[in-house]
């Protein structure tokens, strides 16, 4: 065990952990966040996708020792109920789900994507969501979310 | 229990619902007697549980209560709470149900609150699943007949109050006015605020007609939505209770493995470790930290014995034909098949194969117990609480009094997945350490163990008359069984119950099938082309009335359970794929066929409406004019009842083929469906649609595999799904609302029929026909490579 401070949705939080524990079980355990989510716990599938230093990671696969002096943005530091950011809000309007399960990785993949390439036509936009998966088959729906917010980088 | 705090930003939760209520409902219960805690069925003939004419088994929709204090209470605020025991899964029930109750109570949709499954607080409306949420709810009975006759209660409290009759009388935003006196009126909370109504349910109350619905009936959002988009949503693997422990379980490594011994030692001193639990073949560690948990399961030593000999994957369809005894069913004899077939113009037969399939949850199945000496409380995402409680008691070996279940929310699970199993699995390691425990299970665990959709071998055959109709039908199957939902009695129907010592359901061989009394269904063994009469009843959907439906059970390998549609999918891709191929072989155009052997006006009616949508072309397949080469494109067309009478549905897909290498791309699905009157229709969009994809990829790569030792499709790699980054198909809904039918179930319906409508579009590009699922390229490449 260790102390090491994480700075996760801009606040610095001390924690007490072995450094090889996945960063997901530190912010889903030690700080008790919702967003990042175990799926396989091996990388395959997004669920536990976070944002570090504006690029997405999944960190199922990512030990906590490797996070000193980065910044971790979950989905719960993007926007709130009550303020959405633009791409929650995209999801809420397009009532993009089903069980939900799948969006905090969905979510965030399409926002780094989308925020570093605007003008992405539909097949980088698919080829970016390569990677992830929703059981739910609420695909149709994440799609049609996903170039809603394309629209509003865009414009 | 969790500070409230933690608890506002999920809505579905019972404390906040209880408290804005502004009463307890336990306070509640004692002032009311002992109504709620007993859920009495007296004042009504027949249990509330079953819709008219559903053919459910007795206790799957539970008992219910007939009492109305159960279902609703009116705060002094004039807030409302209901209660309800069917869940919300991600098929937007929670929603639905809401709606329910602000329309009959003639309520603003934000002023009612919703308590869902919980053992301690909502009537016993034993598991959400099987398509029944509807029936059993937005019918004449339970929580819409407790919505209509709350509101004709406070009518009649009203009537009295002002000294005039009902019929003067208006409810509108929760207040009711006199009509002829706008100065008289009085909030629901004056007339009934904070205490119990003490009125059975009222078969006689009526229900607003969907002419009259402003709330229900409108694409209302979904109440989860802005919480689960922002991280906020309390998911049960989010379930955080002080002093929580962490568990994992060490499975079997092979099937039929057993414990010979655990050295605890090979664990001693790692950091974190509390205890290693076993119980009979049933294993875990608990310790202070998840990862730490993982890291001890990964080290401890155990012995096991040599598994059992498993089929080898390669011959098991034909293993699967050849298990004796079976247990054989007749849905259907008419006992003149042989004889109509002798006297056929013409024969035409085809086999169909289906393989096990998971539910593959995208999260793995979680759970939180605390176990307490001779009180136990499991927060799981089970659809069954209330039998639940009863097994977790078993397998604890404490009263089912004492033993509470509090739904939460997990990932989609479209059936039985591990939300059971892993609620034992956190129960018995709380019990073993005094405290919370939270188990999550890892990927494998998860997808090695759970209880499969079932595999399936389809004997298919048909007698033709000159004319090219059909004149008898023949259908025989082979499919295997082992464990299943628990129920209230079986906790060895999933892996950790039958780890920790319990058997599974005793499987009842049968031969030969007795002849059969009452007309079923058979999870849509029947075709929807016969008549389906049995002695004077005829129950089916269509005009052929010579028939024979077969079934036989075996014995599994493997675990197996209900997967979203089960059975009726196997059975439809058969009967739906089958029928192409008669309209083919006949040279008749395959929507014309089928509705020249349909009768029931419904089926009739999607099918039409489904093609209309599809600009769908009269003419027999394949395709005129196919090149053997480069991509081809076809359409197909599949239809059901779901269940022989819980929803109709029928599909036409579009695909593209690519001959050289038989990848199938599917690039636009029309599903039109009819499940009476529609609820929340942007809900019943959404589960048409994810209906449908979920069918597409079991269609197109679904399939259990193992060796002869173990399952080898244990994760995403091995068990494939598509990415959301895959080709997603065009897909358009037509809704077709039947406001005067009953409500039936929509989450099964489309699934139901993509495998069959896919098939019949190869075939209809190609002129290939796939029997057998997944249609893998090189299975496709095969169908293609066999054209003569
Ligand atoms: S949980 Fe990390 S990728 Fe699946
Ligand atoms: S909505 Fe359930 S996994 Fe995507």
């Amino acid at each position: 065990m260790a102390v090491m401070n994480l700075k996760v949705n801009g606040r610095t939080h001390p924690v007490d952990v072995d450094p090889a524990t996945p960063l997901l079980y530190v912010l889903s355990d030690d700080l008790g966040l919702r967003g990042p989510k175990f799926g396989c716990g091996l990388g395959q599938c997004g669920s536990c996708a976070v944002m570090v230093n504006g690029r997405v990671i999944r960190s199922c696969v990512t030990a906590v020792r490797s996070m000193a002096g980065s910044e971790i943005t979950t989905l719960e530091g993007l926007g709130t109920i009550e303020k959405p950011h633009p791409i929650q809000k995209a999801f809420i309007d397009e009532q993009a789900m089903q069980c939900g399960f799948c969006i905090n990785g969905i979510i965030l993949t399409a926002k780094v994507f989308l925020d570093r390439n605007p003008k992405a036509s539909d097949a980088e936009i698919k080829q970016a969501m390569s990677g992830v998966l929703c059981r739910c088959g609420a695909n149709a729906r994440i799609i049609r979310a996903i170039k809603r917010y394309a629209e509003e980088v865009k414009a | 229990m969790k500070p409230l705090d933690t608890l506002k930003a999920m809505s579905p939760d019972a404390l906040g619902a209880l408290e804005s209520a502004g009463i307890s409902r336990r306070k509640f219960i004692k002032g009311s007697g002992a109504l709620i805690i007993s859920f009495s069925m007296g004042g009504l003939a027949s249990p509330p549980g079953a819709a008219p004419g559903q053919a459910v088994p007795p206790d799957f929709n539970g008992p219910g209560s007939g009492q109305l204090d159960s279902w609703i209470a009116i705060g002094a605020d004039g807030s409302v709470t209901a209660y309800t025991g069917k869940c919300e899964l991600g098929q937007g029930l929670y929603t639905a149900q809401t709606q329910l109750i602000a329309e009959e109570l003639s309520v603003p949709f934000d002023r009612v609150k919703l308590i869902q499954c919980d053992t301690a607080l909502t009537p016993d409306q034993g598991t959400t699943s099987g398509a029944q949420s509807h029936p059993a709810n937005f019918n004449r009975n339970n929580l819409a007949l407790a919505g209509a006759t709350a509101r004709e209660a406070l009518l009649e409290r009203a009537s009295t109050r002002f000294g005039v009759p009902v019929d003067q009388l208006t409810a509108r935003d929760g207040v009711i006015g006199v009509t002829t006196d706008t100065s008289k009126k009085a909030g629901y909370g004056e007339l009934a605020g904070g205490r119990a109504f003490g009125v059975a349910l009222n078969r006689g109350a009526r229900r607003k007609d969907p002419g009259e619905w402003t709330i229900l009936g409108k694409p209302v959002p979904r109440v989860e939505i802005p919480a689960i988009a922002t991280g906020q949503f309390e998911y049960v693997h989010n379930v955080r209770l002080p002093g929580m422990l962490h568990g994992q379980v060490v499975r079997p490594p092979a099937v039929g493995a057993r414990v010979v011994g655990v050295d605890e030692g090979s664990v001693r001193g790692l950091p974190g470790v509390v205890k290693v639990v076993v119980k009979n073949n049933f294993v875990g560690v608990v310790a202070e930290k998840p990862w730490q948990a993982i890291q001890a399961a990964h080290k401890l030593k155990v012995d096991w014995t040599q598994g059992a000999t498993l089929p080898d994957q390669r011959d098991f369809y034909d293993w699967l034909r050849n298990q004796k005894p079976a247990r054989d069913t007749f849905a259907v004899n008419s006992n003149d098949v042989d004889a109509k077939l002798a006297s056929a113009a013409k024969i035409v037969k085809a086999t169909y194969h289906y393989p096990y399939q998971m539910h593959g949850s995208l999260g793995t199945s979680c759970a939180v117990a605390e176990v307490q000496g001779d009180k136990a409380t499991v927060w799981s995402a089970t659809q069954a609480v209330y039998p639940l409680k009863n097994t977790v008691a078993k397998v604890l070996g404490l009263r089912p009094e004492n033993v509470r279940v509090r739904f939460r929310m997990g990932a989609g699970c479209y059936g039985i997945n591990g939300a059971d199993t892993v609620s034992y699995d956190a129960a018995l390691l709380s019990q073993a350490v005094g405290k919370p425990v939270r188990v999550q299970l890892t990927r494998k665990d998860e997808m090695a163990w759970e209880n499969f959709g079932v595999a399936y071998v389809i004997d298919q055959r048909v007698g033709l008359d000159a004319g090219g109709s059909i004149i008898a039908w023949d259908h025989e199957s082979w499919s295997p069984t082992l464990g299943g939902r628990p129920g209230a009695n079986n906790p060895g129907n999933v892996v950790t119950g039958f780890l920790a010592g319990f058997e599974p359901a005793a499987f009842a061989a049968r031969t030969p099938a007795p002849d059969p009394t009452n007309f079923s269904n058979g999870s849509n063994a029947v075709p929807s082309y016969v008549t389906g009469c049995v002695g004077k009843r005829c129950g089916g959907t269509g005009k052929v009335p010579s028939q024979r439906v077969l079934i036989h059970n075996v014995p599994s390998p493997f675990w197996t359970g209900p997967l979203r549609s089960p059975a009726r999918l196997q059975n439809t891709f058969a009967h739906e794929s089958f029928m192409d191929e008669i309209a083919a072989l006949v040279k008749t155009d395959p929507v014309d066929y089928r509705l020249r052997h349909l009768s029931d006006p419904r089926l009739i009616e999607v099918v039409k409406a489904a093609a209309k949508s599809a600009n769908w072309e009269a003419r027999p397949s394949p395709r005129p004019g196919i090149r053997r080469t480069g991509v081809a494109a076809g359409r197909g067309l599949s239809c059901v009842l779901y269940e022989g009478d819980n929803g109709y549905c029928a599909m036409v897909a579009e695909v593209e083929v690519n001959q050289d290498w038989g990848a199938v791309v599917v690039k636009h699905l029309v599903i039109a469906n009819d499940s009476g009157p529609i609820s929340n229709p942007d809900g019943l969009r959404n589960q048409l649609e994810g209906g449908a994809l979920h069918g597409v990829s079991r269609t197109l790569l679904e399939e259990v595999t193992w060796d002869d030792q173990k399952i080898t499709s244990v994760d995403w790699l091995t068990y494939r799904t598509p990415f959301v980054g895959a080709n997603v198909p065009k897909i358009d809904t037509v809704l077709i609302q039947r406001s005067e039918g009953e409500a039936m179930g929509a989450g099964e319906t489309a699934v139901t029929v993509v495998a069959a409508a896919i098939a019949n579009a190869i075939f209809d590009a190609t002129g290939a026909r796939i029997r057998q699922v997944p249609f893998t390229p090189e299975r496709v490449k095969g169908a293609l490579d066999a054209r003569t």
